[in-house]
């Protein structure tokens, strides 16, 4: 290839003019989606957490089913179908959230399903008698729950938790659909004024650099669970 | 209560949108059925790739475009692919785009299902295998990949249903898949019945295969794999 086509191609996806244009913009955006996207990960493992130690607390099988739906139905609907639903159905109710309250709503209540799913079955695979001991030791059932089960359940799962969390991350560009201007819904409306794709190419720097870590992280976790 | 009823589940409404969501849902399983199989071919090939090669570089370029592709959310390569590329003059179908940028990252979530698969067999089962004569290939095809797609059956299935759910993004190109029709009905006769039914047609298709997935899991846990 000619070094005349190759600036071509940088000049055009990697204009030097544009990034520094749109930089403060975008970088801006990262920041709304490390927010939101932190909130929903906090949101979603402490709810998911509560609804797995309800499930396994309840007698009641109705309780028990009501949980297990909720999951289910959140695991089955895409993600984008059950943000477009909230954001465009609740109008209809004068029920008005804006974009970026709806996306971290979305998002937490999925990954809560995601997350119970993972701490159930980390539950599921300690042994029984843990808890008849933990009992036996005189603590109440909230305290060996919370000092025996929870922390061996949770880093049991913790790689499967790890992966939902980055999943949930991603799923913040799903917000540029409905108007929040995160790190995509920025760089789309940059780059469509600009009529140039860079801040496109920046938008995907910029989640490789904000996501990639996570996902050594992931693999790091995985290993060391591979090998105990 | 019956204004509710009127405004999400509204009979008329929905009676008058099935056909067309229907027409919707026929798209969507169109593109499931041409993502699914592109990914898990190229997925298959690069885990091939990555356990059978004796080049520490490879496999390092393997590891390089798995972690690379994982870090992308989906909308983020769609987005790229189908509006970048014209740019260069490229012009893509919706169709093409979607395949492409779809192909980029399922295949590097099923590279490492089938990897952790693969890798999971007992590498005295391949010399075993090879020492009754048959060759690499055939030892791959009998004995090591059949157990090797067991063993993860059920992550297998679990990426499948995500990406799935993933057509869903065809609708932010154009493309006239279920959410799309759903939201194109919604703002024609301004009442948002067609997403809810739309939403209900998604539950219908993948709550068994959620469920079934679930069951797969407890009894392998149950027996202690």
């Amino acid at each position: 290839m000619s070094q005349a086509a190759d600036s071509g191609l940088i000049h055009t996806f990697f204009n030097a003019d544009i990034v520094r244009q749109t930089t403060p913009m975008v970088l801006e955006a990262v920041g709304q989606t490390i927010v939101v996207g932190v909130l929903v990960i906090v949101a979603g493992i402490l709810l998911g957490t509560a609804l797995a130690t309800w499930r396994f607390h309840t007698q009641s099988r109705v309780l028990r089913a009501l949980i297990v739906g909720y999951v289910d139905v959140l695991r089955a609907m895409p993600p984008l179908v059950i943000l477009i639903l909230v954001y465009f159905a609740l109008p209809y109710v004068n029920i008005s959230i804006g974009s970026v309250l709806a996306t971290f709503l979305c998002l937490s209540v999925i990954l809560s399903a995601f997350i119970e799913e993972c701490v159930w079955s980390g539950i599921m695979t300690l042994p029984k008698g843990q808890m008849e001991a933990a009992r036996s030791t005189g603590m109440s059932w909230w305290q060996s729950m919370r000092h025996v089960i929870l922390p061996q359940a949770l880093r049991l799962s913790l790689p499967q938790i790890t992966n939902r969390c980055i999943a949930a991350i991603k799923n913040t560009a799903l917000g540029s659909v409905i108007g929040f201007a995160e790190i995509l819904g920025s760089a789309q409306a940059a780059s469509s004024d600009y009529a140039n794709p860079t801040p496109l190419t920046l938008c995907a720097i910029l989640y490789i650099g904000l996501i990639y870590p996570l996902v050594l992280a992931s693999r790091y976790l995985e290993h060391r669970a591979g090998i105990r | 209560m019956q204004e509710i009823l009127d405004t999400f589940f509204n009979p008329a409404v929905a009676a008058q949108v099935l056909p067309m969501l229907l027409s919707g849902l026929w798209m969507t399983v169109k593109l499931a059925a041409l993502i699914i199989p592109l990914g898990l071919l190229g997925g298959l090939a690069l885990a091939l790739a990555h356990t059978q090669t004796r080049s520490r570089k490879l496999r390092i370029a393997i590891n390089l475009y798995v972690d690379f592709f994982r870090s992308f959310p989906q909308l983020v390569l769609v987005i790229f692919v189908s509006f970048a590329t014209p740019f260069i003059g490229i012009e893509l179908s919706p169709v093409v785009a979607l395949a492409i940028s779809f192909m980029l990252s399922t295949s590097a979530y099923y590279c490492e299902i089938l990897r952790a698969g693969i890798t999971a067999i007992p590498p005295g089962q391949t010399e075993a295998a090879r020492s009754t004569g048959m060759s690499a290939a055939q030892t791959l095809r009998h004995v090591v990949l059949p157990q090797a797609f067991r063993n993860v059956l059920p992550d297998l299935l679990g990426n499948s249903i995500e990406i799935f759910k993933g057509t869903s993004l065809a609708s932010v190109l154009g493309m006239s898949e279920l959410l799309y029709s759903a939201q194109s009905a919604q703002s024609v006769l301004f009442n948002p019945t067609p997403l809810v039914l739309a939403a209900a047609i998604y539950l219908a298709l993948l709550w068994p295969a959620v469920r079934f997935i679930s069951a797969l899991e407890s009894s392998r846990r149950a027996q202690g794999g």
